[in-house]
């Protein structure tokens, strides 16, 4: 267990250290920041609509600007490994698939989350304009972690079934879209219409969906389910990206 | 050290490996010699525990790499075929890496990669991002993570592939030492790297093994193992070629030149003869005969020729299909 513990450990913090050394994860949080205050202060009327709050101004685009730089942070996780062919060196050390799976997640959750607390500005925006529930907006930082680490697990699998990067970003963006639209009202009201009648449906489709749970927290309620809901996409992607490593090898 | 038994590799409906068996014990160097798409890497890669096997049992140190991969595989240093390595890291940060994966820490870890950049000469290029090496040093940075724990079995795929000759050279001292305690198989093109650093060889076709044994022992598989080459001064050489194929052991003499009264002429044995028994019956033969012998040597067979004779038929074959 410790044994595996500190395996997990070494890997996370070389593919951390790899995001650091090259310009592109500046460029990463320099883009986030920049959307994020863009999309706050200018289209979501951050100023105008006076409430202390960041359910609607801050968090509400979070599921939109993770579609495409989630995949951007994760798409090169394997199909980097299978590029380079360091996945037969990586594979080949005295270490489970399972600790290289987790190390590798665990370094690209830990990059969004520096880039995710590094705008704290937004927050201290929020303090000091107004007195604002700093509980409710807990719960959002921890949703919207909680989103980005679903999506991440998702470009893992994606990232995994192909050594071309662009490719892998393509298919995990279409994923993580496909988890938006269950819970999405033109889709659920398109469900309605279709099948009228089967509440059960809606309810059925929408369980899948990241925004119903998203949303969960940004009320500022920290459901089990929702947590238990993030954690359990996240499980199951890893699992299935262990399943295409290994057939990858046979 | 390492045991492969019946090891076969499929992928799809290509036999990569078709049962193969052998082992490797300490203290020996094992040559994986064979064309290319042989299936050397594809075995190499199962007994690394990189590929699973379709059938067949593979134990490293006694581990079953398929039932306990971890335990084997800590056992083992591999340098796969393409040398990789992460082009992002320094060969100072890459080689810390793989030591702090194989359980190494603080001064054991700094040790252990010293001595990794000493044995391979990195010092220069130790700071040096991977990405901007050139072939050689980043084949020899992967080398070097391969003995960085100093493993007692060693797997090599083309360990000297882009080298210079000195550094080639370095390598065969490395293997060569190493290999007197270790178990080490590794894989060639080079025929020469046989006899300087193996004390076995195997040659595999098409998934399949050919040929094993010990360098000279191959050796005599080829048809010019046990010639006589002989020089006689003032005989004719027709004279003398009559004389030897009449000798029970020759298969065969041809008269390869003859100018200012010299003739040389190689006698073959027959299939079977003991090596040096035919030059001893050439020698008893030109005794009696009263020739005045300038020069008289039994020719070593070359592995080049084994190689040859043994795999290009079939593969000739393929090409006809
Ligand atoms: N992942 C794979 N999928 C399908 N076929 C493969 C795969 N890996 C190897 N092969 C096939 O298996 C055969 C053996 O390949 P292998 O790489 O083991 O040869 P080799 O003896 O190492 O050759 P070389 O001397 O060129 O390195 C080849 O025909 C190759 O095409
Ligand atoms: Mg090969």
């Amino acid at each position: 267990m410790n044994a595996s513990l500190s395996h997990i450990k070494t890997i996370t913090k070389r593919e951390l250290a790899a995001y650091f050394t090259s310009p592109v994860a500046y460029v990463f949080i320099v883009i986030f920041l920049l959307l994020s205050g863009f999309f706050t202060f200018m289209i979501g009327g951050f100023f105008e609509r006076g409430e202390a709050s960041l359910r609607d101004s801050f968090f509400l685009w979070h599921p939109w600007f993770y579609l495409f730089l989630v995949p951007a942070v994760g798409m090169r996780l394997w199909s980097e490994e299978r590029r380079l062919g360091t996945m037969e060196l990586l594979l080949t050390l005295p270490i489970t698939p399972w600790q290289a799976i987790l190390g590798k997640f665990l370094a690209s959750w830990i990059f969004l989350a520096i880039a995710l607390g590094l705008s704290f500005p937004v927050w201290m925006t929020v303090n000091y304009l107004g007195s604002p529930d700093n509980g409710v907006i807990f719960a959002g930082y921890v949703g919207s972690l909680m989103l980005a680490g679903a999506y991440l697990a998702l470009t893992c699998i994606t990232s995994a079934l192909t050594r071309n990067q662009v490719v892998s970003f393509i298919l995990s963006v279409v994923l993580c879209l496909l988890l938006i639209f269950a819970g999405w009202p033109p889709v659920t009201n398109f469900i309605i219409r279709v099948l009228p009648g089967t509440s059960g449906m809606v309810d059925f489709v929408s369980a899948f969906s990241v925004m119903t749970h998203f949303d969960g927290f940004q009320r500022g309620v920290l459901d089990s389910r929702d947590v238990i809901f993030f954690l359990s996409v996240i499980g199951f992607s890893l699992f299935t990206t262990g399943v295409v490593i290994r057939n990858l090898r046979s | 050290m390492i045991k492969v038994e019946k090891l076969v590799k499929t992928f799809g409906a290509k036999r990569a490996v078709n049962d193969i068996s052998f082992t490797v014990e300490r203290g020996e160097v094992l040559g994986f010699l064979g064309p290319n798409g042989a299936g050397k890497s594809t075995t190499m890669r199962v007994l690394t525990g990189f590929l699973p096997p379709t059938s067949g049992r593979v134990t490293v140190g006694g581990f079953d790499v398929t039932e306990n991969p971890v335990a084997a595989k800590r056992l083992l240093g591999y340098l796969p075929e393409s040398a990789p390595a992460y082009t992002d890291m320094t060969v100072w940060g890459f080689l810390n890496f793989i030591a702090e994966i194989r359980g190494l820490r603080g001064d054991d870890k700094k040790k252990a990669v010293h001595r990794a950049l000493e044995m391979c000469f990195l010092e220069s290029v130790v700071h040096q991002s991977i990405e901007t090496l050139s072939k050689g040093f980043r084949h020899r940075t992967c080398f070097a993570q391969s003995i960085l724990h100093d493993p007692e079995i060693l797997v090599l795929d083309e360990p000297t592939d882009g080298l210079d000759p000195n550094q080639k050279h370095e390598v065969r001292t490395i293997i060569r030492e190493m290999g007197k305690k270790k178990a080490i198989i590794f894989s060639t093109h080079i025929l020469e790297e046989v006899d300087a650093v193996c004390s076995r060889a195997i040659i595999i076709d098409r998934g399949q093994i050919v040929a094993n044994g010990t360098p000279s022992e191959l050796r005599q598989k080829s048809t010019a193992a046990g010639a006589v080459l002989l020089r006689v001064q003032g005989t004719a050489s027709a004279a003398v070629v009559n004389t030897l194929s009449q000798l029970p052991l020759a298969a065969k003499a041809l008269s390869l030149a003859e100018s200012n009264g010299t003739a040389s002429v190689r006698v073959l044995p027959k299939s079977g003869t003991a090596h040096g028994a035919l030059t001893a019956a050439v020698a008893e033969a030109a005794r009696l005969s009263g020739w005045k012998v300038e020069e008289l040597h039994t020719e070593e067979g070359r592995l080049d020729e084994v190689f040859r004779s043994i795999t290009l038929p079939d593969t000739a074959k393929d090409k006809q299909k």
